[in-house]
This record gives C-alpha cells, sequence and structure tokens, in this order.
C-alpha cells in the first residue's frame, strides 16, 4: 500500500517546480504553461485524498478545477494575443507599461 | 517495497523528471510536447487510484484541448526570434529560492500527514460495484448540480471572452 504522504509530497514537489517555472522564465506562453503544472499538482492532491478518504468530494472538485483551468487558458491565451497585436513581445520583463 | 509503490515510483519520478524539463526548454513547443507526456502520466496516476472517469478527462481535456490551444497560440504569435535570447528572466535566482524554500517547507509541513478517522462509504468495492462514471455521474447531479450549472457559466463566459479578447477591431 502506497502511503498519503508520497502522494502529497509529489504534488508539494511539482507544484513547487511550477512555481520556479512561474517566476524565472521569461516567456510568457512558459510562463502559462507553469500555472496549468501547479493547477495539475493540486489535482494529484484532491484525487489522492478522495481516495484514501473514499469520498467523491475530491474527484468533483478536481472535475470543476479541470473546467476552470480551460476557461482560464482560453482567456489567458486569448490576452497574450490581444497584447501582440499591440506590442510584438512576450517577453514578460518588457511587459511594463503599468510601471511608474 | 512491494508492487504498487514501485509503480508509484516510476509515476513520481517521471512527473518530477518531465515537469523540470517542461520549465527549461528554450522552444515552447518541446515544452508543450514534454507536458503532454506528463499529463499522460498523470492519467496513469488518476488511474492508479481508482479515478477512471478523471484519467479520461485529463487526456481528453488537457492533452485534447488545451494543449492544442497552446500549440495553436505559440504558432499564431511567430516567434522565431524569441528562441535566440536567454531564457530565464534577469532574476531567476530569487524565483529558484522561493520554489525551493517553498517545496521545503511544504514537504516538512506534509510529510507526516495521515487519513483521519471517518472514512466515506465510498469504498473501492461500493465504486467498482456501481463504476466509477456513475458513482461520480450520481454524486455530481445530486450534490454538486449547482457548482455543476455554474462551471457551465464559467465555460460561457471564457468562450465570449476569448471571441471578444481575439477579435480583430473594427475600424
Amino acid at each position: 500500500m502506497v502511503p498519503l504522504s508520497w502522494y502529497i509530497i509529489l504534488s508539494a514537489v511539482v507544484f513547487s517546480i511550477g512555481v520556479i517555472g512561474f517566476l524565472t522564465r521569461r516567456n510568457l506562453i512558459m510562463t502559462f504553461m507553469s500555472i496549468e503544472l501547479m493547477l495539475n499538482s493540486v489535482n494529484i492532491s484532491f484525487v489522492a485524498f478522495s481516495h484514501y478518504l473514499q469520498s467523491m468530494r475530491g474527484q468533483i472538485i478536481v472535475f470543476f478545477v479541470i473546467a476552470v483551468a480551460a476557461a482560464e487558458t482560453a482567456i489567458g491565451l486569448a490576452i497574450i494575443i490581444a497584447y501582440y497585436k499591440n506590442n510584438p513581445t512576450i517577453k514578460v520583463d518588457e511587459i511594463n507599461l503599468l510601471k511608474g | 517495497m512491494t508492487a504498487p509503490q514501485l509503480f508509484f515510483a516510476y509515476f513520481a519520478v517521471m512527473i518530477t523528471v518531465l515537469s523540470l524539463l517542461m520549465i527549461t526548454r528554450r522552444n515552447p513547443v518541446h515544452g508543450v510536447l514534454w507536458m503532454l507526456v506528463l499529463f499522460v502520466h498523470i492519467a496513469g496516476l488518476y488511474i492508479f487510484l481508482n479515478a477512471e472517469f478523471l484519467a479520461a478527462i485529463q487526456i481528453i481535456v488537457y492533452a485534447g484541448a488545451i494543449l492544442v490551444l497552446f500549440l495553436f497560440v505559440i504558432m499564431l504569435l511567430n516567434l522565431k526570434k524569441e528562441e535566440t535570447v536567454k531564457k530565464f528572466q534577469k532574476h531567476w535566482l530569487v524565483g529558484v529560492g522561493t520554489g525551493i524554500i517553498f517545496a521545503v517547507f511544504s514537504v516538512s509541513i506534509v510529510r507526516k500527514i495521515e487519513v483521519f478517522p471517518q472514512l466515506g462509504k465510498y469504498t473501492i468495492e461500493a465504486v467498482k460495484a456501481e463504476g466509477n462514471i456513475m458513482t461520480v455521474g450520481k454524486v455530481l447531479y445530486t450534490k454538486y448540480l449547482l457548482p455543476f450549472e455554474i462551471a457551465s457559466v464559467i465555460l460561457l463566459v471564457a468562450i465570449i471572452g476569448a471571441v471578444v479578447l481575439a477579435k480583430k477591431r473594427i475600424e
């Protein structure tokens, strides 16, 4: 039997990798993919808890997380395209219009 | 190690390695392709946890829809010149430090986690007798009907928002 904590540790490690990717990459699309990675790591822990607590709630929440992630990706990529039309760059450190 | 533990170890190592590969690729297309393999492994982990429905959803929605969306946007943006410049930000050390501190803290917190008492009624046998999809469907359409409808509204907002944001401005 695999202990529950192994799943949660895996989830925490993958989430941290997602955080590192989000904070370090210059490419806006890679930043977005890091967000997807973080959402997936949380999904792993939800499903693991659902299995070990013998409850369906975790799987239902993962279902909603996937729906929201799909919506978030569609909106975010549309924002990237809209931004790219005005300023042709997707490097996050060159997107500084709001800098005073 | 028993067979389930070996199985889990394979998936855990592959998921960690693939996510590291994903965030370090210079070309976003390579990152998306590594992410595809990563999602297939996560779906395998879901099957291991008796969540067949979510494994199918993971493949269909993430690998089938979201990654294709990413590939389409990479294709639309034409990022040839972005590949030659450096791929990490100036303050990348701060980011890596933050991530490592976060990992150490969260792992040290969750290392000893145990299942609390008060187990639910969906044991493996109960789910197996009915089928995973039917069990999920019954819970989703009775207890979680309102969140389910709200999710459909969120998807509608996403459709309209994507169209409005990405359409050409009419002069």
